[in-house]
């Protein structure tokens, strides 16, 4: 068994209640720091910790705690990304529903540590029910002097406070979220300036994901050293990871960094194997926007090595042959899936999401979709394999925010390994229309690396 | 001055004042290496960024970093760091690319240029001639709105917009209420007031200028005239709301439109006012200056016109400039 | 563009009133905007859309322009510019749950309720529509029912059944 730290009291009766959560050790993390740790002390073990952030790009959180500009007298706000909408992600609601109070206590040391007297949760419209629960942990909390004026007699005030977003993907994008914060359309900002300069309301403002908050807590109450013995290399401590898709065992599941991909996906502890006694046929490991990858990429790097559920490990072989570990959205194929419909489905959800602020998003993505929904649908043509390669390539890097990237990489990494299934698309359309292409050659071993 | 800093372009040098765009140092440089902008407008705060046509290569951060940036930028809204290296027209990553940004402007874009009356100084016609591809390769229904009045001066073609914010922003910046704004999301977002509603303001007019194709277009110069048939001529007027100086546009005696005048990348140098704009279609309203100086975005500037610019020769020479005044003059008469 | 023939006159309720001034005080002095999507999901919640006269009245509560609710509301996909029924089902149609059957389910529902994607049920009590990733992939397929958004999970032809039954008895 792996070891927890975020989820080792989730089947605690009554854990989403303060008395309970507190009676396992909660809120201790607040009182060790504001009572015995300077916040430059607090910023340092999170930079010890080697923590990388939860929400998808995996960028330092220390690091970008300490990029905070602390100008006198401006306020300095912490944000927290409760956005969740990624396909592929569920942890953070997860985390919201059974734990509310490891987020608040997290935003609460967070929040200590950056100087902010007022932070803001920011949760997707659509988790209402998650924002109750977080509003009645706040107000606990209140109660019991954990938030508000003069925290611990220490003198320190914070105010916490739950916003609604209204429906849209693209407010996971940091400065989006702030726009729409601050009750504005969900627009990216065009950067520079980064939010830690000017961010919500102009002030500096640190954005961080869910699970990244609530992990300080643990690193506060073991140390960021002991927390970064955990993992493997850069890849350190434990990461929450959504699993969904063709699988026995959907849910979340707190991993240490680097188990092995295969364990993951077969051992009993996780996902249990692949539902139905199918055979797994491709992963997208991070997210919908991380590259997917065949089954035996996925288990293997291209150098024969066991793929392991690591930032290194999932990126080795960069997109020719390797994915990311994004948000930890991990969604299990089994070989009745057709990859062709679900890069359209993949590609719908980006055209329907694109906020069209840019032009090679806003018409990029919509040309995209159209294009494979012409080839699911059996009237496509082979040009339209190449010309999708293409579209895909006009998008990426090209756009205000990493949207365009995630709506060019599933496309572009589907035809880079899937090739002959939307050939075969094209070569059969009414079979197509029918019947799915099945395991093919997606699961067959690797060609043996060549040797130097 | 000591606190210029130094920015190479195209393997042009220059020296600018801190805190300037790419795009502008690269404007005050000039020709060729001057990445096309649509959306950015210097006289209007925050506009850039969206279009991206304006994407360049930084291979060379700045003399401190040098380490080139990761990504293309938009040159409108990165600024210049001493001994930053920019590759606009030499890189053919660059190019690739802003092909690609004219080919998504246009997929959904009618080509209705025969009919519409910005043919001839619209910036996205001008974009496609140089960077576009003969063909498209977008095969399905374009995006189809309708079109619609917004106050009895402007029509707002919305099929023909490229959702390039600046009407947002004069709405913003130069007149008291917004009544417009970008309704929707993604590829159905709008130009709209969302409920029927004129946009009734002394300044609004110039959402028409700064619209860079023929979405937003005077309703009272509709059919009137290509562009390239008039002639336009700077003149001004004492007027108490705006600078009063504008370009009237005629045919033969009439005038067909006024509008305020335009510096060489296509920007309003002043914004009028309405009562310029519409009321005063007379001569008489006018002191004339003299014909304006056609930019070279311009389809006019292909036409008759250039026969009443001064010789190459005589352009160059101040004494014959001196002699020829007179002769000059008077073929440049309207 | 919205033809607005009858301009309808709204009240909001001293409930209401009383809410939507305390989210303001959420905000730092100035930046009452920022309240503007708490504010709509109060006002869908009570009205069941958001008409263009309860965002002409949110405008004048936060003193900002009526074109800066539009631009809102229009932008995010939760807000309803049209009246809907009763109970809206959200069903998720994103990548995740169609590899466990979301379009069947969806389909299920159009063929149970007797309409089609966006149309109301004659009663006035049910619609559904397709929504794009609702972060449960793991309990897919999953749908959703505002105002409160209440999540039903791992959605079977019999479950669904079951959820309509009591929806409709409870009117």
């Amino acid at each position: 068994m792996g070891r927890k730290l975020l989820l080792e009291h989730i089947n605690v009766p009554g854990i989403n209640t303060f008395e309970v959560y507190r009676e396992k050790g909660g809120y201790k993390a607040v009182e060790k720091a504001i009572k015995t740790m300077s916040t430059d002390d607090v910023i340092e073990e999170v930079k010890k910790s080697g923590l990388r952030g939860r929400g998808g790009a995996g960028f330092p959180t220390g690091m970008k705690w300490s990029f905070l500009a602390k100008p006198e007298g401006v306020p300095r706000y912490l944000v927290c990304n409760a956005d969740e909408s990624e396909p592929g992600t569920f942890k953070d609601r997860y985390l919201m529903t059974h734990i509310p109070h490891a987020l608040i206590e997290g935003m609460i040391v967070a929040s200590y540590a950056l100087g902010a007297n007022t932070s803001y949760i920011y949760v997707r419209g659509e988790m209402m029910p998650q924002i109750r629960i977080l509003e009645k942990a706040i107000a606990e909390a209140k109660a019991a002097g954990f938030l508000g004026e003069n925290i611990l007699g220490s003198g320190y005030h914070l105010e916490l406070y739950v916003q609604p977003g209204g429906g849209a993907y693209i407010c996971g994008e940091e400065t989006a979220l702030l726009e729409s914060l601050e009750g504005k359309r969900g627009n990216p900002r065009i950067k520079p300036p980064f939010p830690a300069i000017a961010g919500l309301y102009g002030c500096p403002t640190v954005v961080n994901n869910v699970e990244s908050i609530a992990t300080t807590v643990p690193i506060i109450n073991i140390g960021g050293e002991e927390y970064a013995k955990i993992g493997v290399g850069r890849s350190t401590g434990t990461k929450l990871i959504s699993a969904s898709g063709n699988i026995n065992k959907p849910g979340v599941y707190e991993i240490e960094l680097g188990v092995t991909v295969e364990d993951f996906i077969y051992s009993d502890e996780y996902c249990g194997g692949i539902a139905n006694g199918k055979k797994l046929k491709a992963v997208v490991a991070g997210g919908s926007s991380v590259p997917i990858l065949p089954a035996n990429l996925i288990l293997n790097t291209i150098n024969g090595e066991k793929r392991l559920m690591t930032y290194e490990s999932l990126s080795d072989g960069g997109f020719a042959t390797g994915t990311m570990l994004g948000s930890g959205g991990f969604v299990v194929f089994d070989e009745d899936q057709c990859i062709v419909r679900n890069t359209w489905n993949f590609s719908r959800f980006y055209h329907h999401e694109s906020c069209g602020q840019c032009s090679p998003c806003r018409e990029g993505t919509g040309w995209m979709e159209k294009v494979l929904h012409r080839l699911e649908y059996g009237h496509g043509k082979m040009s339209d394999i190449d010309l999708l390669v293409d579209v895909s390539k006009k998008i990426e890097g090209n756009t205000i925010c990493p949207l365009g990237d995630a709506a060019a990489w599933p496309v572009a990494s589907a035809i880079r390994h899937f090739r002959d299934e939307f050939e075969w698309h094209v070569t059969h359309p009414e079979l197509a229309v029918k019947q799915n292409y099945g395991l093919a050659h997606y699961a067959d071993p690797l060609p043996a690396p060549v040797e130097a | 001055m000591a606190d210029k800093i130094k920015v190479i372009i195209d393997g042009i040098p220059t020296e600018v004042a801190p805190g300037t765009s790419i795009l502008n140092a690269a404007r005050q440089i000039g020709g060729d290496i001057v990445p096309p902008a649509m959306c950015y407008y210097s006289k209007l705060e925050g506009s850039g960024g969206k279009c991206r046509t304006c994407l360049v290569k930084v291979s060379k951060g700045s003399e401190k970093d040098p380490r080139p940036m990761p990504k293309l930028v938009a040159s409108c809204r990165t600024n210049v760091m001493d001994g930053m290296e920019v590759q606009n027209i030499t890189s053919p990553e660059v190019q690739e690319a802003r092909k690609g940004v004219v080919e998504m402007l246009l997929i959904n874009h009618p080509l209705d240029c025969p009919i519409c009356d910005q043919a001839g100084e619209c910036h996205l016609q001008d974009l496609g001639y140089k960077h576009g591809a003969e063909a498209t390769r977008y095969e399905f229904d374009r995006r189809t709105f309708e079109r619609i009045d917004i106050g009895d001066k402007i029509q707002l073609h919305m099929n023909r917009c490229i959702l390039c914010y600046r009407c947002v922003y004069v709405a913003d910046q130069i007149t008291e209420n917004r009544v417009h704004g970008i309704l929707g999301r993604g590829d159905h977002a709008e130009i709209s007031t969302y409920i029927e509603k004129a946009i009734d303001n002394d300044f609004s007019g110039n959402m028409i200028d700064v619209c860079p194709v023929g979405a937003l277009t005077d309703k009272t110069f509709r059919f009137k005239s290509r562009v390239w048939f008039t002639k336009p001529v700077e003149a001004h007027r004492d007027c108490p709301t705006c600078s009063g100086k504008v370009t009237l546009w005629y045919k033969g005696e009439e005038v067909l439109r006024v509008t305020a005048r335009k510096d060489q990348f296509g920007e309003v140098e002043e914004f009028i006012c309405n009562t310029c704009r519409y009321d005063k279609k007379d001569t008489k309203d006018w002191v004339i200056e003299g014909p304006r100086k056609v930019s070279r975005q311009s389809v006019i500037n292909s036409n008759h016109y250039e026969q009443m610019q001064p010789l190459p020769v005589v352009k160059k020479n101040l004494a014959l400039q001196a002699a020829n005044k007179e002769e000059f003059e008077r073929t440049t008469k309207l | 563009m919205l033809r607005v023939e009858e301009k309808q006159e709204i009240n909001f309720s001293a409930d209401l009133l009383n809410k939507c001034g305390e989210i303001v005080g959420r905000y730092p002095e100035g930046k009452q905007k920022s309240a503007l999507l708490p504010i709509l999901h109060e006002v869908q919640a009570v009205y069941g859309w958001v008409s263009p006269e309860a965002m002409d009245k949110v405008a004048e509560f936060l003193d900002i322009q009526p074109i800066e609710v539009y631009e809102v509301a229009t932008f995010y996909t939760m807000f309803f510019l049209k009246p809907q029924g009763k109970y809206v089902l959200e069903v998720c149609r994103t990548g995740p749950c169609c590899l466990v059957g979301a379009e069947k389910i969806m389909d299920y529902i159009g063929e149970k309720l007797g309409v089609k994607e966006g149309e109301v049920t004659e009663d006035g009590l049910f619609s559904y529509r397709g929504v794009e990733c609702l972060a449960a992939c793991g309990y897919a397929p999953v749908l959703q029912i505002g105002p409160e958004y209440t999540f039903y999970e791992n959605l079977t032809k019999e479950s669904v059944d079951q959820l309509i039954e009591d929806l409709k008895k409870k009117n």
